[in-house]
């Protein structure tokens, strides 16, 4: 059988659903962005399947995701300068334990 | 037939970097399966005709995330915190499982208008002239610029030392 | 209707000129601590004009068609289209003999009070009162409805109150103002209990209108015997009878020229003036008239008791008050307003002179204590013969003013309640003891002290001799019924026939008798001691120990109701509602807003997490929603 589009799809959300357990899930800061990076490439997937079967020919998808990865790119730059930045003042980088915004 | 092998291959082993990078208990193994992740997402956009993005995928996501993610492992390698689950691992499943059955059914359930055509390789050209050329979209393209230069400067004066 | 062709408008000044007295002394009071002299020229000026005119108004009502003056007042308040209230003046020959109590008595008290307080450092605020009190005590008499006899009835109440606690820096002084106030205050519940039903039931508080209703049977029994009864209760307060007697006695901290107008003659004969005002009401609800008949004869035997066996005078002439006050509720309740209101007026002149005669006694030695006293005869012969003038009236020896009053009284009483005359017989006697006791322990044997004595100074001995006059002959008044028949009860018949004719019946024979063993056993107790009075103590020790002790009526007040009832009881149920209820319900809606604001805090975490589940939730919960719809 031919692997339509449902298929990219389906995947497309599993990954994304894999990034989003993680993202909440994890105390590990780094382990977070690597699961926000996750999720932006299972949406990726899903722009690129759609450029291809449904508008081959405008390929608009592809550009939007040219434009998704320089958008990554320039996040986990200042993510992990942040993490460095937070890494150096409390010597840990727990999310659980960074909580200054608590009332 | 060959692209349907190729894509049942690469799909499982993106979804096992994914998997990886959750499950496994040691940070490193985990940002390695990531980068088993994103090699696998490169292949897959190659299955989809796009040549040029697949390229930029490698580069730029193995290439370049990749390692500074395991630049930022290494360099905050005393905290020791690991891979472990915080307080929120089945609220967190719960909701992630939801979103896969929603979405799950929402892609199923639609009827996506599909066009027969193929896709068109190589890329890269139609792309340049799409973004560079006649009735493109140079502003996008300017604006992508300074919001790298707006990262980088950020990302200096953030991890600067003092 | 008027003689010398002055209108009767001019009435109004009878009450007006001493409250103006009042209200030029009062501002002075702070601004001019030491000068003395004019404050009391002015209220001594008011109340002589008063008097002058109270005398005038005596001759009016006498010559007026139908006794009565009215004069019409002003509108007061008016609430929309319903209730009016105004006031104005009611002058019958009731409001008339009272006017002239009142102004004779406030008068010569306040001459004596020019030497008694003299060298006082509240002079002005003296003065300022006692003006104050008679401008209300007038006003009370003269009011033509019970609204604004109530209005003067809580005034003279306040200037009790002032003048009772005049020396404020003095807890005991201080603790009687506000016994006296409080328990009158019982009674003037009663009081406002009757003017309000008075009004929801007869819809008019004009005395003279109530009148009418009254006999003509307007108004419901059980309507006219609560009213009755609740006047009955505010007159109880104010006149001190039992239970609400117990004010009176601790009145006598207050200055003796004070206790001798206010608690003697004229503020405590309020109550005995309500009923007589009232009296048509009474009459149509005799079951009411029994009780006061009761009270009247209960209270005076039992106060008669106590006062055998006080040491200090004023106490003994304060618990005689209250005894005389009781005979006067008997007198009115089954003889008549006649009657009553004739004692009331014998009563108030010798009463007034006994009690300025022991501020004389108090002037000389320093002290009221009769066992610091004696032979006082030699030293202060003026007032030893004004005081036993009175004294006699007091124990109703023949002729003077007290004899007639009595008999009056006991031979309505007879007819009417044998039971209580019995008890008033007995009465005679224990009064005359107990004045004669005070006469001769103060007067008689040999002084006991050791203080420099002296006579009293003119303007002190004055007013003895002016009451003197009417503490011998204001019973004559009666002689020939002229007096009762004023007041609408009696006939007349000649003077001497009144004055000689009531010795030959046997009645008067027996007050006679009782008085003068009276007067016989207290000169044998305390002249040549034929009786021991350590003897009789001992033999009636239980009894003595419950007259002294007060029928342990003090503790019971204080104790008790006080104690127990009031404060223990009404009072901690009420703590505890304001503790638990009501900052119950304060602190719980602070408590509760807290504890929210606890809840509500956990969504600010602080944990990033957290924040990106709920809004991912938020969103899935959306989308299920449209889904589902």
């Amino acid at each position: 059988m031919s692997v339509g589009l449902e298929y990219y799809l389906i995947l497309s959300a599993a990954l994304f659903s894999t990034g989003l357990y993680g993202a909440l899930a994890k105390k590990n800061a780094i382990v977070i962005l690597m699961c926000i990076e996750i999720m932006l490439n299972a949406a990726n997937i899903a722009l690129v399947a759609f450029s291809r079967f449904s508008t081959p020919a405008q390929m608009s998808g592809q550009l939007l995701v040219i434009f998704s990865i320089v958008v990554a790119a320039a996040e986990v730059s200042v993510g992990l300068a942040i993490i460095i930045a937070i890494f150096r003042h409390y010597k840990d980088i727990n999310v659980s334990r960074i909580n200054l915004l608590k009332w | 037939m060959g692209l349907n092998v190729a894509f049942w291959i690469l799909a499982v082993t993106a979804f096992a970097g994914a998997l990886a990078v959750v499950t496994m208990r040691s940070v490193f193994r985990a940002a390695l399966g990531l980068i088993l992740c994103f090699l696998a997402v490169a292949g897959l956009f190659f299955t989809l005709s796009a040549d040029f993005l697949g390229a930029v995928q490698v580069l730029i996501y193995v290439g370049a995330i990749a390692v500074l993610v395991i630049l930022a492992i290494m360099f905050t390698h005393e905290a020791e915190c690991g891979n472990l689950s915080g307080k929120f691992k089945l609220p967190a499943l719960l909701v992630a499982t939801l979103f896969l059955g929603l979405a799950g059914w929402a892609m199923l359930a639609t009827h996506w208008p599909a066009s027969s055509a193929e896709g068109q390789l190589p890329t890269t050209a139609a792309l340049g002239s799409l973004l560079f050329g006649q009735d493109g979209i140079l502003l996008a393209v300017e604006i992508a610029a300074l919001l790298l230069l707006a990262a980088i400067i950020g990302a200096i004066a953030i991890a600067r030392e003092k | 209707m008027h003689i010398l062709s002055i209108p009767v408008e001019i009435t109004w000044l009878i009450w007006l000129l001493p409250l103006a007295a009042f209200g030029i002394i009062a501002p002075l009071i702070r601004p001019f601590p030491g000068k003395t002299e004019p404050a009391s020229y002015i209220s001594i000026g008011a109340v002589l004009a008063s008097l002058g005119l109270s005398i005038w108004v005596l001759l009016s009502v006498w010559q007026s068609p139908g006794h009565l003056i009215t004069v019409p007042g002003f509108n007061w308040l008016a609430i929309g289209g319903g209730p009016q209230f105004s006031f104005g003046l009611l002058i019958d020959p009731l409001s008339a003999v009272m006017l002239l109590v009142v102004t004779v008595i406030s008068l010569t008290v306040q001459i004596y009070s020019r030497a008694y307080m003299h060298s006082d450092p509240s002079y002005l605020r003296y003065f300022a009162f006692i003006s104050l009190f008679t401008a209300a005590m007038l006003g009370l008499v003269m009011a033509d409805n019970l609204l604004f006899m109530f209005v003067f009835w809580e005034l003279v109440g306040l200037s009790s109150y002032l003048l009772i606690g005049f020396w404020f820096h003095r807890p005991p002084a201080v603790a009687a103002a506000k016994k006296a106030f409080l328990v009158t205050r019982i009674g003037d519940v009663g009081f406002l209990i009757a003017i309000l039903l008075l009004y929801s039931k007869a819809g008019t508080l004009d005395i003279t209108l109530l009148h009418s209703l009254a006999l003509g049977g307007a108004i419901s029994g059980a309507v006219l015997t609560w009213a009755a009864l609740g006047l009955f209760l505010g007159a109880m307060g104010k006149s001190a009878q039992f239970p609400l007697h117990i004010w009176l006695p601790d009145a006598m901290e207050g200055p003796t020229p004070v206790s001798a107008l206010i608690h003697a003659a004229t503020m405590v004969a309020a109550g005995v003036f309500l009923v007589a005002r009232m009296y048509p009401l009474f009459e149509a609800a005799p079951h009411v008239l029994t009780i006061v008949a009761v009270i009247g004869g209960f209270t005076a035997i039992f106060a008669a008791t106590m006062g055998l066996v006080m040491y200090d005078i004023k106490r003994v002439l304060a618990y005689s008050t209250i005894s005389q006050l009781g005979l006067m509720m008997l007198g009115l309740a089954t003889g008549g307003v006649g009657v009553g209101i004739f004692f009331l007026f014998n009563h108030a002149f010798f009463k007034a002179l006994l009690f300025l005669g022991a501020g004389s006694v108090n002037h000389a030695t320093g002290t009221f204590d009769l066992r610091q006293m004696g032979g006082l005869r030699k030293a202060l012969p003026w007032t030893f013969a004004c005081f036993a003038i009175a004294a006699l009236s007091l124990a109703g020896i023949w002729p003077l003013s007290g004899f007639f009053s009595k008999e009056a009284v006991l031979s309505s009483t007879l007819d009417k309640q044998p039971v209580l005359f019995g008890l008033a017989l007995v009465t005679a006697f224990i009064t005359a003891f107990y004045i004669f006791r005070v006469v001769f322990l103060v007067f008689g044997g040999e002084y006991r002290g050791n203080h420099e004595l002296h006579e009293s100074p003119k303007t002190m001995l004055l007013p003895l001799v002016l009451l003197a006059i009417p503490a011998v002959g204001s019973g004559w008044l009666n002689a020939n019924g002229g007096f009762e028949s004023l007041l609408g009860e009696g006939t007349t018949h000649s003077f001497w026939q009144g004055l000689t004719g009531l010795l030959a019946q046997p009645l008067p024979w027996f007050s006679l008798a009782a008085a003068g063993l009276g007067v016989l056993a207290a000169y044998a107790m305390y002249i040549p001691q034929w009786i021991s009075a350590k003897q009789v103590k001992w033999t009636f020790r239980s009894l003595y120990a419950v007259f002294t002790r007060k029928y342990w009526m003090d503790e019971f007040y204080e104790g008790l109701i006080a104690g127990k009832v009031i404060y223990r009881g009404i009072c901690s149920a009420f703590r505890w509602f304001d503790t638990f209820v009501i900052d119950g319900a304060v602190n719980g809606l602070a408590a509760l807003t807290a504890g929210a604001g606890c809840l509500v805090r956990k969504a600010q975490a602080g944990q990033l997490q957290l924040y990106g589940l709920l809004i991912i939730a938020g969103v899935l919960a959306l989308v299920l929603a449209m889904v589902l719809r």
